[in-house]
């Protein structure tokens, strides 16, 4: 089973990333008015069904792959056919 | 000849990417301490009264600063020296690790400026009357270097309120802030008092040839509450 968890800085955290991001697509002559950086991991898991697998994830994400002060995050499974 | 006072013994902790663990056992070895050396992989700590985390770059800043060397096997003995009220003090990087193994409230962020800032920096000691900065008196300007990518200190504003109310905030920037941390924090104590974390570096400012030698007040402090750590060992 596949899991792709998606990291992002919690709203109405200052993102300096994101600010840079914005800066340069608008130098670039994008007309974009706001981007946030995050992080995305992709996962492997050895097996298990998919509720064991959310909790599982639900796990990881709370002890090591954010930080839940300033991070949020959000668990997509994909189970192949 | 009377006979010498035993040196307090003070464990700097080495994780791969760690780069001031040197700086802050001479340091710690000029302010009259025996620095004793640990590897991240021990388990156990040695015989200590007080614990540094130095700075460096831990696993690599991966993930996020400090959240891999947490997990390191020294950290558990870590942990439960502080459980048992045992000095720790993590300076840079250390403070990344302590707030993110939970030692210390909040969380150090990429610098606002998303540059590395490397540079003496006035600060203001807000406590004197921690293990860590009772050589200083309260409302003292110290000069210290800082030197770091991720110093900006957030703590969301309920708990930024109860780190005020409760006193946990020792250190601040005077002026502006070299990374934008909330309040302009610098430097925060744990709710227990034994637990410390600073983004400026005492160990770069301890001799004159350098410039300040306002750092050994700070770890000075810390060498004298080990001392008497030494001298009335911790019941536990």
């Amino acid at each position: 089973m596949r899991a792709t968890v998606l990291v992002r800085p919690k709203p109405g955290i200052l993102d300096p990333q994101g600010e840079a991001v914005l800066g340069s697509l608008q130098q670039l002559g994008f007309a974009v008015d706001a981007a946030r950086v995050g992080r995305v991991l992709d996962l492997e898991l050895r097996d298990g069904d998919s509720t064991q697998a959310r909790a599982e994830l639900e796990r990881m994400c709370e002890q090591l792959l954010a930080n839940p002060l300033i991070e949020s995050y959000e668990i997509e499974l994909v189970e192949e056919a | 000849m009377t006979q010498a006072e035993p040196k307090p013994r003070v464990a700097v902790v080495t994780f791969p990417g760690s780069n001031d663990d040197h700086d802050a056992a001479l340091a710690l070895e000029w302010l009259g301490a025996e620095a004793v050396s640990v590897w991240h992989a021990d388990r156990e700590l040695p015989d200590v009264d007080a614990v540094v985390l130095p700075g460096g770059f831990s696993y690599g800043d991966y993930l996020r600063a400090g959240a891999l060397a947490r997990f390191a096997p020294v950290m558990e003995s870590v942990k439960g020296l502080a459980a048992n009220g045992g000095l720790v003090l993590g300076i840079c990087n250390g403070f990344q690790v302590l707030c993110e193994a939970g030692l210390l409230p909040g969380v150090l962020r990429p610098n606002h400026s998303l540059s590395f800032v490397c540079r003496d920096v006035p600060l203001t000691v807000e406590r004197a009357d921690t293990p860590f900065t009772a050589r200083c008196t309260h409302g003292q300007r110290l000069t210290i270097p800082v030197k770091h990518g991720e110093g900006c200190f957030f703590a969301d504003a309920e708990l930024l309120a109860e780190l005020e109310a409760s006193g946990q905030v020792v250190l601040r920037y005077e002026g502006e802030s070299p990374n934008g941390s909330v309040a302009g924090i610098a430097g925060v104590v744990n709710a227990e008092g034994n637990v410390m974390g600073l983004m400026p570096h005492p160990e770069h400012a301890i001799d004159p040839l350098t410039g300040s030698t306002d750092g050994a007040l700070v770890l000075g402090s810390l060498v004298d509450a080990a001392r008497r750590a030494t001298a009335e060992p911790a019941t536990v």
